[in-house]
């Protein structure tokens, strides 16, 4: 059952730093060893802990950006003058140790076993995340629901995943730079708009659902959006993670 | 509004802007020993029913506050003191576990 594994006691475990791949040059994904993990949905987090010397302890909670099945991963955004951040994505090497807990979360999350609804991606900077997790697990599992994505970023070195966004053949991914366009750029530049979404969003009558993840005025805009175009609203899944980072 | 030019945050941005129920999957989670950003609440204030993962989150409240996200009313405080979590659920009406 796939809710089996977040029912009971949430107890913070040590991982292993197994890999870490930098995605953009603020941007590293971090694979992690957790013995016993009882596995994850897509769209599932894990909260970190740090604890420094002094006893201080500082926790965020990051998007698992590994499918079901896979080993448990993490994509971070450095911020600069935040606390967790820049140790996870400058100073945490292979084979360290971190403090975590998880999986949790049973909202914003997507199960391939099932799934009928044609999906709609939005994402905003590193909303991305648990949105990679869901395409990867829909790869994966051979799930032939129909997917579309909707990127909105800064520029186009700020793209996570681009090239494994580019790689999937029946996936439709679009790009929006709000920013930054490079030059000869033929796609989309500013942020969403009405007319976009109405472009990229499956009809109403396809009976779709949407995922929405980025920050939270991105979060509104496009989930805004998607109602404005007829979506119910329980259709319109939503996650936001504050601030404008990565936007 | 909480102050905006505190020394910034990271993971979901605790940096005062608003958050969702998401952010908080661990916190609920540890309270109330299973998942709840599923779980259905019922807004003491207003009536509005939905999923506490839609609810408003501010994280850099003294405590975690979680407010209603159609008339703002104040759903529940979650304040760690010491090892404790003291929860106020009073702006609840109602809470349907998943």
């Amino acid at each position: 059952m796939a809710g089996t594994a977040v029912r009971g006691r949430l107890t913070w475990q040590i991982a292993t730093v197994g890999e870490v791949i930098d995605e953009t040059p603020t941007v590293r994904t971090i694979e992690l060893d957790v013995p016993g993990w009882a596995g994850h949905r897509a769209g599932q987090h894990l909260d970190v802990r740090l604890t420094a010397e002094d006893g201080y302890v500082a926790e965020r909670s990051y998007s698992i950006a590994s499918a079901p099945g896979e080993p448990v991963a993490i994509t971070v955004q450095r911020i600069a003058d935040g606390e967790v951040s820049p140790y996870l994505t400058g100073e945490l090497r292979p084979g360290d140790e971190l403090e975590l807990r998880g999986p949790v979360g049973g909202y914003f999350v997507w199960d391939a076993g099932g799934a009928e609804r044609p999906l709609v991606l939005a994402a905003g900077g590193s909303g991305i995340v648990p949105l990679r997790s869901i395409l990867r697990d829909r790869q994966r599992s051979g799930s032939g629901v129909p997917a579309r994505l909707l990127y909105s970023a800064r520029s186009l070195p700020e793209v996570i995943y681009h090239d494994e966004l580019d790689g999937y053949r029946d996936v439709a991914v679009t790009y929006t730079l709000t920013r930054r366009q490079p030059p000869g750029w033929t796609g989309h530049a500013g942020r969403i708009t009405a007319d976009l979404l109405a472009e990229v969003a499956w009809p109403v009558g396809q009976d779709p659902v949407a995922f929405v993840c980025g920050p939270t005025s991105f979060v509104e805009h496009a989930a805004d959006g998607l109602v404005g175009l007829g979506y119910p609203p329980h259709r319109v899944k939503t996650e936001r993670f504050g601030g404008t980072g990565g936007r | 509004m909480p102050d905006l030019d505190a020394r910034a945050f990271d993971g979901p941005a605790l940096d005062g802007t608003a958050l969702d129920g998401n952010a908080i999957a661990g916190l609920l989670h540890e309270v109330f020993g299973t998942e709840m950003t599923s779980a259905i609440g019922t807004c003491a204030s207003c009536g509005a029913t939905g999923p506490l993962a839609e609810c408003v989150v501010y994280l850099r409240a003294p405590g975690t506050v979680v407010r209603c996200r159609r008339c703002a009313g104040l759903l529940i405080v979650i304040a760690r003191v010491r090892a404790m979590n003291c929860v106020d659920l009073r702006g609840l009406a109602a809470l349907a576990a998943p």
